[in-house]
């Protein structure tokens, strides 16, 4: 089993940092046939990042209406990030990178996205307190979510 | 899969620093204003960086955007060798100018493919064109993937380069660690004359800019990481003298500062570089824009992606000729010994040129910080033609008005370019 973990984001943005945070995490767990690849949103580099995964697990951070910093979201993607609309300048934004990548027949075999609802997207570095205290629970779930996947998909790898 | 079916609203994804708001005033048929307003990093920046050493500029400037964080970078250590009096040695600078042809790859390839074909093929976005013009895209993405190569080579990583220091490089590569990107840009060398021609073949409505020109210029090529100032009036100018000639001021709806080129409207990017420079070209990238029928100069914002086209054949085209007579220089930088003094920097990032002028003390601390990023430098530009198109089409819905509102904007490939739908448009009727 290949298993990605791409953490999306800006580590200088505060929570928009929570992305990388949590692929720092789990690359300090060496969990075995699991990649982990920090992009910062750049299209071309997540089509690359899931190349050959039979799971790949994006983190990012979101801006929810109403808000509810540190909420977490968990879903299929792309129907996790619903109607989202990338507002960044130049990247085109997880949805649109998983829409292209079917598109191309580069999809991955599995996606999973978890989106972690941010309070402060202020320039600087250090995540908010609210997003702080979500990220064991991510870093737990997503740990998890690899973990049960490698042992589902062990017998047909043999 | 996820038993979870949560419905969300979502009102951005996190990287929220495009954002772009447009408003018009129509009186009796005439459109009395359009008011473009665009959400302006650089002025944090030029905040924050006062009192910092002046060996930070480079690394905390290219946080600015991400996919020009080359320009910030060489534009700030162009300022402050100026205000330090360093001089480069040219294989450093050459390096330099090897970067940033990366740069201009990827963040052309981006445009090109990703955020302004669309616009001519009918399609929403790249996602749909993908659909119908599969190896197309994928063109597109290897491209970006070689400018990427270039990036991660150079500069550490392909977004905000961690190798780049005032008077040079912190590690330079060696001749057989450039090999591989070689081989990489032979390819893309391919797929860029490919672009050129698959470009060429969109149709471009009539339309033409009126206003000044501002680009660098360089006697002996296309100018990218440095060069003279140069109008299409006729003026021109080095960095230092920038701030005579180029002021910035405040408007009422906008947090960005508008500038004016000795007192007038202007245009920076692709249209002005290639509109004053066209004859600095490669020669390869030269017939790739006779074969794709642009003449020496080109001032129809819709071509803007010819142009692009053909400026990323002469930065692949360059970036092969610059590692051909690469030799690894004996020191990877010039050490800068701060002193008291101002330094002005330009260099031409994709979208046009950017400005960095700093005020250093005599233990180089930072005084004052001003940047002024193309985006901001044509917004006046932008304006002037959104009334023009405007006016020429009120009888359009607001809907459809807000569509080619946005496709003209993308002429420009500000920084707010990319969203599918990015454009708050107001239109107030009276």
């Amino acid at each position: 089993m290949t298993g990605v973990l791409v953490g999306v984001g800006n580590e200088y943005r505060r929570d928009d940092g929570v992305g990388p945070a949590v692929a720092r995490a789990i690359r300090r767990l060496h969990l075995p046939g699991v990649r982990v690849a920090i992009v910062e949103g750049d299209v071309s580099a997540l089509l690359d990042t899931w190349e050959d995964a039979d799971l790949v697990v994006i983190v990012d951070a979101v801006v929810c209406r109403p808000p509810q910093p540190g909420r977490i979201h968990r879903g299929a993607a792309p129907s996790t990030l619903g109607s989202a609309q990338p507002t960044s300048s130049h990247g085109l934004g997880i949805t649109a990178a998983l829409a292209l990548a079917a598109a191309l027949g580069r999809e991955p075999r599995r996606a999973v996205v978890y989106a972690v609802e941010a309070d402060d997207l202020g320039y600087g570095i250090g995540l908010s307190p609210a997003v702080s205290a979500a990220l064991p629970v991510v870093i737990a779930s997503v740990a998890a979510e690899i973990r049960v996947s490698a042992k589902t998909r062990r017998p047909d790898s043999h | 899969m996820a038993s979870e079916t949560t419905r969300l609203t979502l009102a951005a994804l996190a990287r929220v620093e495009g954002e772009g708001r447009l408003a018009f005033t129509v009186r009796d048929g005439q459109v009395e204003a359009a008011e473009l307003n665009i959400y302006e990093p650089p002025r944090f920046f030029e905040s924050f960086l006062r009192g910092r050493d002046f060996r930070e500029p480079p690394d905390i400037t290219s946080r600015i955007c991400g996919i020009c964080p080359v320009a910030y970078q060489v534009s700030a250590c162009n300022a402050l060798e100026d205000a330090c009096g360093v001089d480069l040695e040219q294989p450093i600078r050459d390096l330099r100018r090897l970067l940033y042809c990366g740069e201009w790859i990827a963040s052309h390839a981006l445009h090109i493919y990703f955020l302004h074909a669309p616009d001519f093929l009918g399609v929403a976005d790249a996602v749909e064109l993908a659909r119908i013009a599969r190896p197309d895209i994928e063109r597109g993405l290897a491209l970006k993937r070689a400018g990427n190569a270039v990036l991660e080579q150079l500069g550490g990583r392909a977004v905000h380069p961690v190798n780049v220091r005032l008077g040079g490089f912190y590690r330079t590569p060696t001749v057989s660690e450039l090999r591989p990107l070689a081989e990489q840009l032979r390819r893309a060398l391919d797929d860029a004359l490919a672009t050129v021609r698959w470009v060429a073949g969109f149709e471009f409505p009539d339309a033409e800019i009126d206003c000044d020109l501002l680009a660098l210029v360089q006697p002996d090529r296309y100018a990218i990481e440095g060069g003279r100032l140069s109008t299409a009036s006729g003026t021109t100018f080095t960095a230092s003298e920038f701030d005579d000639h180029v002021k910035e001021h405040q408007v009422r709806h906008s947090t960005a500062l508008h500038a004016r080129l000795d007192g007038r409207a202007y245009l920076a990017g692709p249209l002005a570089r290639y509109s004053l420079g066209s004859a600095s070209l490669s020669e390869t990238a030269r017939q790739a824009a006779t074969d794709a029928g642009l003449g020496s100069r080109c001032a129809n914002p819709f071509r803007s992606i010819v142009v692009r086209a053909v400026e990323t054949v002469y930065a692949v085209d360059e970036a092969l000729r610059l590692i051909g007579q690469y030799e690894r220089p004996e020191h990877p930088y010039v050490e800068a010994e701060p002193r008291s003094a101002v330094g002005g920097g330009v260099s031409e990032a994709p979208r046009g040129v950017l400005y960095h002028r700093y005020e250093l003390d005599t233990d180089g601390r930072i005084l004052s910080a001003t940047i002024i990023p193309p985006t901001s430098q044509n917004q006046a530009a932008i304006e002037d033609d959104l009334r023009s198109t405007l006016g020429a089409n009120l009888e359009l819905t607001d809907t459809e008005l807000t569509g080619l509102c946005e496709r003209t904007i993308r002429n420009y490939d500000p920084c707010i370019s990319c969203a599918t739908h990015f454009l708050d448009l107001t239109i107030d009727r009276r």
